[in-house]
């Protein structure tokens, strides 16, 4: 199995390959446009800002690319927040294949929500052989509001979408590379897919 | 719900563990990475290698360690010790850690909070302050707790929460080594004044003291050592009795 992920400059690429590692596939760190559209799984990852992670998107032409995309794509943490429609985060458009926009968790709670919590209403076979109220971790300033693309919930000040499906792209708000056993495991089922 | 995070801190020297009493004093507590590893799979919720090797040669062993480690364990974990420009964050981000933790670079240059923050993110960036209390008030301290500053703890997390730290890993050098428990009072008052998570370290001695620290400190994460290495306190034994406490923990 062909596996790119996608470089654009942003990101911890590094424990996306090691996880992989893990689960006995290879990944191939790529901004490539031929390699990216030959792949037959595509995960999007990505920490830091997100409208300088946008402009490193727009700069390669990635912006472009990725919503053509036919094959399962897998957006991580801020890859997944990009894949909305709009970033509270430097005020950015995003790529608008989920149909939610990001904002920013209010002083109420500490920002960032930081370490693990539970992610629950699973939907779809991303989730498969997962119980509800697996605790997964996560680390984000930032988060999409609940949607009708909504595969997966957290509550953190209130409930939003921990992981968003449209068509064939899936993105997750928390970090299946860095959640132990549950986490490799969702990212196994989403090699499967 | 968010839950509390138990931390193991691997202090390391030229790739190996190691933890002082006091920061002084320091013994060999095992392969980091053979510790790494039980220490994911007996349910800690994190992980913190602090370098406190200090020579230029010590910095390629740091990166292969973190490769290493990065490769073992699906947690997260943080790297500090020694880190000082963007250039050092980059190699370390990239070669698989998911934090860097900056402390006396941070004193010295606060504008590399900024810098890190704006190239990586704020999640990325844990400010370390080691503060003593001296005649009532909170000092900053710097190489270890052996050098002070003008800094009060306060005013200075304040400071670099403003900068864009994502998280304060804040060390009572009054505490640390005495297994009395945590300085929670100052714990409780970081929390009232920043909103961004605080980890408290020093002072780890019982089961006791993990609660304390939680409920009266508000610390959002609790980190230790040698408890830890030494096996006084057991991980799974531990997250029950506070679960028990009716303190959200991660079983």
């Amino acid at each position: 199995m062909k596996i790119a992920i996608i470089d654009y400059g942003a990101g911890n690429v590094q424990s996306v390959l090691f996880a992989l590692e893990r689960l006995g596939f290879e990944g191939i760190v790529t901004n490539d446009w031929k390699t990216i559209k030959k792949a037959d799984k595509v995960i999007f990852p990505g920490v830091g800002e997100a409208s300088s992670a946008m402009k490193m998107l727009v700069n390669s032409g990635l912006d472009v690319l990725i919503p053509t995309l036919k094959q399962p794509v897998l957006g991580i943490c801020l890859g997944m927040q990009l894949m909305c429609k709009h970033s509270e985060e430097g005020n950015t458009n995003g790529l608008g294949i989920f149909d939610v926009n990001v904002v920013k968790f209010s002083q109420e709670v500490k920002v960032p929500q930081m370490g693990w919590n539970t992610i629950y209403n699973l939907k779809t076979p991303l989730f498969e052989g997962i119980k509800e109220n697996e605790f997964m971790y996560l680390v984000h300033s930032f988060y999409a509001s609940l949607s009708e693309n909504t595969i997966a919930t957290t509550n953190y000040e209130h409930e939003y979408s921990t992981a968003l499906k449209r068509d064939n792209f899936f993105g997750v708000q928390f970090h299946p590379e860095k959640s132990g056993i549950l986490g490799e495991q969702i990212l196994k089922n989403f090699l499967n897919l | 719900m968010l839950t509390k995070r138990i931390i193991p801190c691997l202090d390391i020297k030229n790739g190996r563990t190691v933890k002082g009493v006091n920061f002084v004093d320091l013994k060999d507590a095992g392969d980091p990475v053979e510790l790494a590893k039980k220490y994911t799979e007996t349910g800690a919720d994190e992980l913190v290698f602090l370098d406190i090797s200090a020579t230029e040669e010590r910095r390629a062993t740091l990166i292969d360690l973190v490769r290493k480690v990065a490769a073992a364990i699906n947690i997260p974990f943080t790297v500090g010790g020694g880190i000082s420009s963007l250039a050092d964050v980059d190699v370390l981000l990239r070669n698989g850690a998911d934090k860097i933790s900056i402390n006396s670079s941070a004193v010295k240059n606060p504008n590399l909070i900024n810098e890190i923050a704006a190239k990586y993110g704020s999640q990325c960036v844990v400010v370390a302050i080691d503060a003593k209390q001296i005649d009532g008030e909170w000092i900053v301290h710097l190489v270890g707790g052996k050098v002070p500053t003008e800094l009060n703890l306060f005013d200075w997390a304040k400071e670099v929460e403003q900068r864009g730290a994502g998280e304060i890993l804040f060390t009572s050098m009054n505490n640390d080594g005495t297994k009395n428990g945590f300085a929670n009072e100052a714990l409780a008052k970081l929390s009232e004044i920043v909103n961004i998570p605080i980890i408290a370290s020093g002072g780890a001695g019982t089961m006791e003291h993990f609660a304390e620290t939680f409920i009266n400190g508000n610390a959002d994460a609790a980190l230790a050592a040698s408890v830890f290495h030494y096996q006084e306190i057991e991980i799974p034994k531990l997250k029950k009795y506070l679960k028990g406490k009716e303190i959200n923990i991660r079983l």
